[in-house]
């Protein structure tokens, strides 16, 4: 398969990703803060900080609030990891491999971005958020349903699963780090109701807090931790989504598994290894921010490895996220 | 209100209902079933037609606005039908007239004998933008040049088809015949059942033999691409989608390049050689190294593969020469020359601005005539005499001195109509007719093509770039 294709479905689905875990962000945070209304300005800055654009949003010195947060992350165009951005970036990559999707998540992909655009989406951001939110996440599940039901799994499956797991791994990780880093100074607070609601805040904020509940009775920041690193079957955790990414590049490349070929093999077999020998309590003890950090980095070192691998992109100095 | 009733054909050849008033022959089951609908049924149908287009993405860019808006290419659900009698004579002159275009394609890049012969002046071949001297000596795979032709055809007041323009180098529409006709399926059924028309969806697979028809001895499976300039295209959908139908890549020039001899695409898996190349890029764009070196689209190194007979090219480099527009007037003779036979089907009147008579003609004339530019398309490049004002005259008047080479004229024909959806009402509108011709093995033309319409009242230019439009066409 052409390497710029490859290049264009794994974006696509990463940016379709993206944009559903910047709703289901923004869609968890007000329900929160329903349950705390008082400490509004608070819970908006966390959800900015999630995406790791930070920096954007303050030089143009908004302040955190509700309507300026949720315009910032939902329609502003200037800013590349809005939702309407990235279901911009997702379809301009879609339309230029349409001949290899099928068409029916093409017209779902441009109809989604096109009723996106319109004057009735944009007002009922701000008047009807959670129904709102809720349409952004179904429409991006619909997506996947559709990529898995009416696209062969092959080469080109494959390479769009990687770019959904990388992205999954990615915001999973950034969400835990940010929250955790929130939460867990206040020391006074653990165990106090508010807190319990943070937590399972958080997640929620991963579609975790149900299949959490059926693992682990007590919500404890231990736990969470665990769970979203290293739960086995749950498909949002950090070890499911490196493991399935790992898998779907063995059947494009064909190399057995245990064995490594290339650099992005040995990178992603290198991450996955060592999520399969850790534990917990291990991270715990470097601290889980630092271990966090790390793996961020080395999810960035796998990305840019695909790209030198199968996109026939230049290796970059330093490892980043080489958007397109 | 939307019906036939009320249709007034006026002073012009219309293409559905005949000069008493009733409809041509095959046109009457449409008209009964439009006039059947209840009110306001049919633009509701127009609308469902035109939301359905834009869900699927069939849409041309348009430039200069940051959302990268696009539009659909403005369709109208009333189709032009074409008699088979009608489609017959079409069909024979277009095979007729494809197999002499590629006679003297070869002929001029080779022997000249239609040049020596003085048939067609040689200073006006060799002096031509869209003559490649690189492709002298050169016989192309299967001695085939114009494998995909497009050639506008419009009816004239006493209801004879004219040839008005070819297109030989990368002639786009054919996507949109495709896709117009499933909307049209979906629209009316029934009539289109009854109607027994004739169908275009063997378009791509006729493509793709041609294409495999073309690749090298040697080669088994060949690995076929299209290529596009990208999805900034105006015609990227139909690169995108004529791939998808064929089941062949599409590729861009930044996707290929010349190694060992040979081209390569570049895979997940490393280099891939490829045997054939549909090219949607001008030949200008094609070989920085060759043509235009400041072409980011082209493919260095290409044309060099190309010459080693290493792959081919739909279509062959060098066959604008065929469709400039001074040259096409020489096409009767053409066909004469290389077939001995009549051209089936009759040009439209031509007056050449590089002969003097004619000139001073043209130049007095200019107020009855439509003068074009030889190598210009989309309806650029052009004057409509009649509906020019005095100083646009006066200014084409100059060019034409100053360049007659470059120029020729026609009478304003006063082309066929059309009922046509125009708010909710409808009302006559010109259009043309682009045939699809497919040169491999045989000749192929695509019953149907593409109807274009010009949806401004008046209007004579049905260029998409001009507010043009289109239909379904159905040869019954």
């Amino acid at each position: 398969m052409l390497s710029r294709v490859a290049n264009s479905i794994y974006w696509m689905c990463r940016y379709i990703e993206r944009a559903e875990n910047v709703a289901r962000f923004i869609s968890v945070n007000l329900n929160l803060l329903l349950d705390m209304p008082s400490q509004e300005g608070q819970h908006w800055k966390p959800i900015v900080m999630t995406t790791g654009d930070q920096e954007i949003f303050e030089k143009k010195d908004p302040g955190y609030d509700h309507d300026e947060v949720i315009r910032f992350l939902t329609f502003d165009r200037e800013y590349p990891n809005s939702i309407l951005r990235c279901l911009a970036a997702a379809r301009e990559n879609g339309r230029s491999i349409r001949e290899i999707i099928s068409s029916e998540m093409w017209e779902h992909l441009n109809n989604f971005y096109l009723e996106l655009t319109t004057q009735q989406f944009m007002a009922m951001a701000l008047e009807d958020p959670h129904r709102f939110f809720k349409i952004i996440q179904m429409r991006s599940h619909l997506f996947t349903g559709l990529m898995d039901s009416t696209m062969s799994h092959g080469e080109a499956w494959n390479f769009a699963r990687i770019g959904m797991m990388m992205e999954r791994a990615d915001k999973t990780s950034r969400i835990l780090d940010v929250k955790y880093f929130m939460l867990l100074p206040q020391a006074s607070l653990v165990n106090a109701p508010i807190d319990h609601i943070q937590w399972m805040a958080v997640l929620k904020s991963a579609s975790a807090f149900e299949m959490f509940r059926k693992e682990h009775h007590e919500i404890t920041p231990h736990k969470v931790a665990d769970f979203l690193i290293f739960d086995n079957q749950f498909p949002r955790s950090i070890r499911h989504c490196i493991t399935k990414a790992k898998i779907c590049m063995h059947r494009i490349t064909g190399t057995p598994p245990g064995a490594a070929m290339n650099l992005a093999e040995k990178r992603l077999g290198r991450m996955q290894a060592d999520i399969e020998y850790t534990d917990i309590n291990e991270v715990v003890a470097i601290g889980l921010h630092e271990y966090l950090d790390t793996l961020q980095s080395n999810l960035n070192q796998v990305g840019a490895a695909i790209g030198t691998t199968f996109f026939n992109l230049p290796p970059l100095v330093e490892a980043s996220d080489q958007e397109q | 209100m939307e019906t036939f009733k009320t249709y007034d054909p006026g002073d012009f050849y219309d293409e559905l209902i005949d000069e008493s008033g009733k409809p041509r022959p095959g046109a009457k089951l449409l008209i009964d079933r439009i006039d059947s609908l209840p009110e306001g049924d049919l633009v509701l149908r127009q609308k469902e037609a035109e939301a359905l287009l834009l869900k699927m993405g069939i849409t041309f860019n348009v430039y200069g606005r940051d959302e990268g808006t696009e539009k659909i290419f403005p369709f109208d659900l009333i189709p032009r039908i074409v008699s088979g009698t009608d489609w017959q004579q079409i069909e024979s002159g277009l095979k007729q007239r494809i197999h002499a275009l590629n006679l003297f394609l070869q002929d001029i890049y080779n022997d000249k004998k239609i040049l020596k012969d003085k048939v067609v002046p040689e200073d006006l071949v060799l002096s031509s933008r869209t003559y490649r001297k690189e492709c002298e000596g050169f016989t192309p795979p299967r001695g085939i040049w114009c494998h995909v032709t497009g050639t506008d055809l419009i009816r004239d007041r006493d209801g004879r088809f004219y040839v008005l323009e070819d297109n030989l180098r990368c002639p786009s529409g054919v996507s949109y015949v495709l896709e117009n006709r499933q909307v049209l399926k979906r629209t009316f059924p029934q009539v289109f059942q009854a109607s027994k028309v004739r169908p275009v969806d063997e378009y791509p697979g006729k493509l793709l033999e041609v294409l495999s028809y073309l690749a090298p001895d040697h080669v088994q499976s060949p690995t076929i691409g299209v290529l596009t300039p990208g999805i900034y295209n105006s015609a990227y959908f139909e690169h995108s989608f004529l791939s998808q139908q064929m089941g062949v890549e599409l590729v861009e020039g930044r996707d290929l390049v010349v190694a060992d001899g040979f081209v390569h695409m570049l895979t997940t898996k490393g280099l891939k050689r490829v045997d054939v190349l549909y090219r949607r890029i001008d030949d200008d764009f094609i070989d920085p190294t060759v043509f235009r070196p400041d072409s980011m689209l082209g493919v260095k190194g290409l044309i060099g593969v190309y010459k080693a007979g290493r792959i081919a090219m739909a279509n062959a480099p060098g066959t604008g020469i065929a469709d400039d527009k001074v040259i096409y007037a020489y096409v009767p003779a053409i066909i004469k020359y290389y077939t001995g036979e009549e051209a089936i089907l009759p040009n439209v009147p031509t007056y050449i601005c590089r002969n003097d008579k004619d000139r001073a003609y043209v130049l007095s004339h200019l107020d009855e005539l439509v003068v074009k530019a030889a190598n210009e398309s989309g309806g650029y490049g052009m004057l409509i005499g009649p509906h020019a004002s005095e100083a646009e005259r006066a200014a084409f008047a100059e060019k034409i001195k100053a360049e007659p080479r470059n120029y020729m004229a026609q009478p304003t024909i006063a082309l066929s109509r059309v009922p046509t959806i125009i708010g909710d009402r409808i009302e006559g509108r010109h259009v043309d007719l682009r045939p699809y011709i497919l040169f491999g093995k045989d000749i192929y033309v695509q019953p149907g093509g593409l109807t274009r319409v010009a949806l401004k009242k008046g209007s004579l230019v049905v260029n998409s770039s001009q507010g043009g439009g289109s239909k379904d066409t159905w040869v019954v």
